[in-house]
């Protein structure tokens, strides 16, 4: 398989912190992978550094063979590695269908630049009222995006990141803020939504049973290093990552790893 | 019927009636309706500013150079006709914001309102300065035509009235279809998460600067009209205070609706007119009042008005 997204050497130092630490990362075009690792292990920052928030210190970032090292967010989301985001960021003063037709305009705008006409394609206004079905966001279309609930907000995140047809999409932490029990609904909805487009999909997540559930692929983070990557089965059985990420006591109690 | 389709309607109404007014009102009633206009017209530039989150404290630069421009364009390369005089005013405003929106574009909040405020004071130095310009004293503006009807005669007498009444259709329709159009969208956008706008993948920096120009356009046209009608400009135009006043024009009107300046507008003009008639040296006690009352009973602006009572009848 071919890499969509791959990274070599990516290091990012804060003062005396190493968020990064020459993270050599490869995603597979088609696949869905997860990101797990404890808080402060560098998950956020590795969205960050990929999508052009944060420069890296060191280290390269290239996008289905391009290098996008250090790019500027825009221009990485216009080639089609986008990103939703931990805390919902949304606009606040604009309904739920005008901020998926904030996306799906530029979106619109670009292509009548670059191709000359959008002749036979469907009007943005058509694709925001099917992508409101597809996310059951229907109930709340004429909403201001301010008084929605969070678990919606969170899944308005994720369509508006969808709305700029995306060849990868790093979901931070899609189900953070969502209640346990609608958790699995919100991500059915969300990956049937993405794998209709055959959209890459790379997501951070701190549920394991959501992480299982999911993913062909975990990578584990701990310190801003890669500590396993693999198959769920695999990385989930490794004790480093069962003792720093699940925190579970090591495999047969005697810590040798 | 669309919004939009309203909202041009309703303007297209509105200038018909008062096109049919004008002849029967006295002439200190055009007078006051053309300037209410002009200075309408730089706060529909504010209000495009505002909604993308911007309040600019210097848009008597741009209203300077329109009132400027119009002049230096019967002087020096002899326009005998207003309109051309107002499209010189409107292009030149709008050149000087393509280059200075190079620097500003990069600004937001309070930095962005006191450099802004900076570069009008500026021109302002600089007018005062040039004595080829008048200095302080500034020199007199005339158009012999508009539309090429003499402004002596019983019908071109309304011209320049006439011209500030079509600047304003074409400005507001102009601007309303524009923030309904998927690039007026992202002001709003802009507004409410900058970074949310780059990570949907365009440039905040060249929308706030197109903007920027569209607003000194509209302050230049509004400065140029103002210029024709008063017959005179001087360095007042670019003085910090005329500045202050669009600001107060485009609060005290709101950003709801393209018409809300030009309600907002003329509302100040009438206040002023009889505030100064009735004390005359205590008028900006009465200004500063309504302003206070605005703020505290209708923080929306004027227009909010009437948002509410369609709320309420929803």
């Amino acid at each position: 398989m071919t890499a969509i997204l791959e990274t070599t050497g990516l290091t990012k130092t804060f003062g005396a912190v190493t968020a990064a630490n020459a993270l050599d990362v490869r995603i597979e075009a088609g696949s869905v992978v997860g990101l797990i690792g404890g808080n402060g292990a560098g998950k956020t920052t590795f969205i960050n550094l990929v999508t052009g928030y944060l420069k890296p210190t060191s280290g390269t970032v290239h996008f289905d063979g391009l290098d996008i090292t250090g790019q500027p967010p825009r221009l990485i989301t216009r080639l089609g590695l986008c990103r939703s985001f931990q805390i919902p960021q949304v606009f606040d003063s604009l309904t739920a269908c005008e901020n998926l037709l904030v996306g799906l305009g530029i979106v619109s705008m670009r292509r009548k630049a670059f191709i000359g006409s959008a002749l036979g394609r469907q009007s943005p206004e058509a694709v925001a009222e099917e992508m409101l079905q597809r996310f059951r966001l229907g109930p709340y279309r004429d909403e201001l995006a301010s008084t929605l609930p969070e678990g919606v907000r969170k899944l308005l995140d994720i369509a508006m990141a969808l709305a700029v047809k995306p060849r990868i999409l790093l979901l931070d932490e899609p189900t953070s803020g969502v209640s346990s029990d609608e958790k699995f609904a919100l991500m059915d909805l969300v990956l049937e939504a993405i794998r209709a487009e055959g959209v890459t999909v790379l997501f951070v997540e701190h549920d394991m049973d959501v992480v299982r559930r999911y993913v062909h692929r975990i990578l584990a983070f701990y310190e801003g290093r890669i500590i396993a990557d693999g198959a769920p089965a695999e990385v989930m059985a490794h004790p480093e990552v069962r003792r720093y990420v699940v925190g579970e006591p090591p495999v047969g109690g005697e810590g040798a790893c | 019927m669309s919004p939009a389709r309203r909202t041009a309607l309703g303007l297209a109404a509105t200038l018909l009636l008062a096109g049919i007014a004008a002849p029967l009102l006295p002439r200190w009633a055009g007078f006051l309706v053309t300037i209410a206009i002009a200075k309408a017209l730089v706060a529909l530039g504010l209000l495009l500013l505002m909604r993308t989150g911007l309040v600019s404290f210097g848009q008597g630069l741009y209203f300077a150079i329109g009132a400027y421009a119009a002049g230096v364009g019967a002087d020096a390369l002899e326009f005998t006709d207003a309109v051309p005089m107002v499209l010189l005013g409107a292009a030149a405003a709008g050149l000087v914001a393509l280059v200075l929106g190079l620097l500003l574009a990069r600004y937001r909040t309070i930095f962005f309102a006191m450099l802004s405020l900076a570069f009008s004071m500026i021109l302002y130095g600089l007018l005062v300065q040039s004595s080829a310009l008048g200095s302080t004293d500034g020199f007199n503006v005339a158009a012999r035509t508009v539309f090429g009807l003499d402004v002596a005669s019983p019908v071109g007498r309304f011209g320049v009235y006439g011209l500030a009444a079509l600047v304003a259709f074409v400005g507001a329709v102009g601007i309303d279809r524009y923030l309904r159009s998927h690039l007026g969208r992202l002001a709003p956008a802009i507004r409410d998460n900058e970074l949310r706008v780059e990570y949907m993948g365009a440039s905040v920096r060249n929308v706030v600067h197109l903007h920027l120009v569209m607003a000194a356009v509209l302050a230049g046209a509004g400065g140029a009209l103002t210029a024709l009608a008063v017959g005179h400009v001087d360095p007042e135009t670019a003085y910090w205070t005329t500045s202050g006043e669009f600001v107060f024009v485009a609060i005290l009107s709101g950003t709801s609706s393209v018409a809300a300046p030009f309600a907002g507008a003329l509302i100040l003009e009438l206040l002023r007119s009889f505030a100064y008639e009735h004390a005359p040296n205590t008028w900006q006690l009465v200004v500063g009042s309504v302003m206070l009352a605005v703020i505290l009973f209708l923080p929306e602006g004027l227009w909010s008005v009437f948002r509410k009572r369609r709320r309420a009848a929803a």
